[in-house]
C-alpha cells in the first residue's frame, strides 16, 4: 500500500522534478512500522486479558523453538550447499556446471510442498537403503566395524525434524545458488584479470577477490532468503513436526478456536520476519557505510 | 637492438580468432630486456588482444608467445608462476574494491610470493612512495581519482618485481588533467630500465618513452619503426592517414 502510493505522488509530481530530486525512493516516516507494531501490541495484550488467547499462546509458544531451529539450521546448510552449487554454476568444468544446473533446474521447476514430501519419504528413505546396503557389502568383504555402522543405518533412525531441515536445505540451496551466481556475475571481468594477471590461480582469484565482493553484493538477497526460509518452514507441518504452524493446527483440532490461535499464529510470523529484516537493515546500513 | 641477447618477450606467427572475426593475424615480434616497445593503431586493429596474449589472458588460436626463454603454450602447469612475473596495468584499472590500496597490493604478494605481512606492507610503502601516494595507502579505491586508481595499479603489479610489464591503453580511461600524472610515473619506470609493452593513445608519449613503435591495424604490424621515423617519416600510406587523422586537431 505503502508502496503505491509513493509511486503515484511521485507520478504526479514527475514533471516538476530536477535531476537531484528523481531519488527512486522516497524517506518517509515510517508508518507502516507503527501500524504493524499496533497489531502486535494488540495480539499480546490479548495474550494478557483473554483467558482463550492466554490459553492458545502457551501451547503455541512450544513450537517456537522447533521453528527457529529448524529455519537456521536449514539456512546455515542452503547457504553453504548454495555457494557450492552457485561456484558450480560458473565453474570451468563442464561436468560440475551441468550438475549445477540439473539440480537448480530441478528444484526450481518443483513446488516447495511436493519437494518436502519427496525428499522426506522418497529420497532419505532410499538413500539410507543405499548406504545400509553398502554396510552389508563392507561386511562381507571383512571390514566388520564400519560396515556395521553403515548396516544399522535405518530409516526409522532418521527422524521427521531432520528430514524437514533436510528438505527446506536442499530446496534452498538452489535459491541461494542461484544469488550467489549473480552476485559472482556482478563482479566486473577485468577483477578476475587482474587477478590472475599476477599470477593468483583461478579458484584464489575467487576466494580472495572475486567472492568477498559477491558476497557483500548479495547480502540482501540472502538475508530475503532467511526471511522467506523462516515462512516457508511452516510447511514442515506436513511432515507432523511440531513446528508453531503444526502445534496451532493440533490446537484447533482440538479446542476448535480458530480465530484465536491463528491470529497468534500470524502475529508470531510476523513478529519474527520484522525482527529479522530490521536486522537485516541495520547489517545492510553498515556495510554500506563501510563502504563509503 | 642488440640482436644476440634472448628476447625477454617473443611473438611468433601469432593468430587470434574471436569465432569468424580475425583480431590477430600472423603477428611476430621480440620485446628485449630494457626496451620499450609502444603498439598504437585504430581501435579494433588487434592490439589489446596481442597485449593480452602475452600473460596469456587470451589464449591465441595459432602460434606462440615465448616470455623469457619460456614458452606460454608449453608451459601451461605454471602459467601462474610465469605471470606472476609479467606486470599487466589495464584501462580500467582492475583494483580490487573491497581492498584498501595497500591490501591490494599486498594480496598477490602474500598469496603467490608467500609473503609475510610485515614484509608485504613495506614493499607496498616502498611502491607507494615511489608513485607518489604513500598517503593514501589506507583509502578504498572507490575513494581514489581515476590518476591515483591507475597510479596504485601501477605499484600494485611493480611489487611483484615483474621482469616485464604491460599496458593496456593505460590513461584511455582518465580525464585530462590526470593523464599526465600516470604518463610521469611510466616515464620514471622507463628511466629505471623496465621492459615494457604498452597500447597507448598518447603519440606525445610514445614519441618521448619509446625505443620502437609498432603501428597496428586490421590484425596485422603494419609498420615498425623507431619513434623519430615513424612519427616524422611514416613509410606506410595507412601508417600516413592514421597520423594524420589523430594529429590533426
Amino acid at each position: 500500500m505503502a508502496v503505491n502510493d509513493r509511486f503515484v505522488t511521485q507520478k504526479s509530481k514527475s514533471e516538476l522534478q530536477s535531476g537531484s530530486e528523481m531519488q527512486l525512493t522516497k524517506k518517509d516516516f515510517p508508518w507502516w512500522m507503527i501500524a504493524i507494531g499496533v497489531v502486535i501490541v494488540i495480539t499480546f495484550v490479548m495474550i494478557q486479558i483473554n483467558p482463550d488467547f492466554k490459553d492458545a499462546f502457551k501451547i503455541i509458544r512450544a513450537g517456537l523453538g522447533v521453528t527457529i531451529s529448524t529455519t537456521l539450521s536449514a539456512y546455515c546448510i542452503a547457504i553453504l550447499l548454495g555457494l557450492f552449487i552457485g561456484l558450480g554454476r560458473v565453474s570451468e568444468s563442464v561436468v560440475w556446471r551441468n550438475i549445477s544446473t540439473i539440480y537448480v533446474e530441478i528444484i526450481r521447476g518443483v513446488p516447495l510442498m511436493v519437494l518436502i514430501f519427496f525428499i522426506a519419504l522418497v529420497l532419505i528413505p532410499g538413500l539410507t537403503a543405499i548406504v545400509s546396503s553398502l554396510g552389508d557389502v563392507l561386511i562381507s568383504w571383512g571390514i566388520e566395524d564400519f560396515g556395521a555402522k553403515l548396516a544399522a543405518v535405518e530409516n526409522k533412525s532418521i527422524s521427521m525434524n531432520v528430514r524437514a531441515i533436510i528438505s527446506l536445505a536442499i530446496t534452498y540451496a538452489a535459491f541461494s545458488a542461484e544469488i550467489f551466481r549473480a552476485g559472482i556475475q556482478s563482479v566486473s571481468q577485468g577483477q578476475m584479470e587482474a587477478a590472475r594477471s599476477q599470477g593468483l590461480s583461478r579458484w584464489q582469484a575467487m576466494r580472495y577477490v572475486i567472492l568477498p565482493q559477491a558476497i557483500r553484493n548479495v547480502l540482501p538477497a540472502l538475508g530475503n532468503d532467511l526471511i522467506s526460509m523462516l515462512k516457508d518452514s511452516s510447511l514442515v507441518s506436513i511432515l507432523a513436526v511440531r513446528d508453531i504452524t503444526q502445534v496451532t493446527r493440533l490446537y484447533v483440532g482440538r479446542s476448535f478456536k480458530f480465530a484465536e490461535a491463528y491470529s497468534i499464529l500470524c502475529v508470531l510470523y510476523l513478529t519474527l520476519t520484522l525482527i529479522l529484516s530490521l536486522c537485516l537493515k541495520v547489517i545492510e546500513r553498515k556495510m554500506q557505510n563501510e563502504r563509503k | 637492438m642488440s640482436e644476440n641477447k634472448t628476447p625477454m618477450i617473443e611473438v611468433k606467427d601469432l593468430s587470434k580468432n574471436f569465432g569468424v572475426v580475425e583480431a590477430v593475424n600472423g603477428v611476430s615480434l621480440k620485446v628485449f630486456p630494457k626496451q620499450v616497445l609502444v603498439i598504437i593503431g585504430p581501435s579494433g586493429s588487434g592490439k589489446s588482444t596481442l597485449l593480452r596474449t602475452m600473460n596469456w589472458l587470451e589464449k591465441p588460436t595459432e602460434g606462440e608467445v615465448i616470455v623469457d626463454g619460456v614458452s606460454l603454450s608449453e608451459n601451461q602447469h605454471c602459467i601462474n608462476a610465469i605471470r606472476s612475473n609479467i606486470g599487466m596495468v589495464f584501462q580500467s584499472f582492475n583494483l580490487y574494491g573491497h581492498l584498501t590500496v595497500t591490501e591490494n597490493i599486498t594480496l598477490a604478494l602474500r598469496i603467490v610470493k608467500k609473503i609475510k605481512k610485515n614484509e608485504a606492507k613495506k614493499i607496498a610503502m616502498q611502491q607507494l612512495t615511489k608513485v607518489g601516494i604513500a598517503d593514501k595507502a589506507d583509502y578504498y579505491p572507490a575513494q581514489l581519482s581515476g590518476g591515483q586508481q591507475q597510479r596504485v595499479a601501477i605499484a600494485r603489479a611493480l611489487a611483484m618485481e615483474p621482469k616485464v610489464m604491460l599496458f593496456d591503453e593505460p590513461t584511455s580511461a582518465l580525464d585530462p588533467e590526470m593523464i599526465k600524472e600516470v604518463l610521469d610515473v611510466m616515464l620514471l619506470l622507463v628511466k629505471d630500465g623496465m621492459t615494457m609493452v604498452i597500447v597507448t593513445h598518447e603519440m606525445g608519449f610514445a614519441k618521448a618513452a619509446a625505443d620502437e613503435v609498432i603501428f597496428m591495424d586490421m590484425g596485422k604490424i603494419v609498420e615498425r619503426a623507431a619513434p623519430e621515423v615513424f612519427f616524422e617519416n611514416p613509410s606506410c600510406e595507412r601508417s600516413k592517414q592514421f597520423l594524420s587523422q589523430i594529429l590533426s586537431h
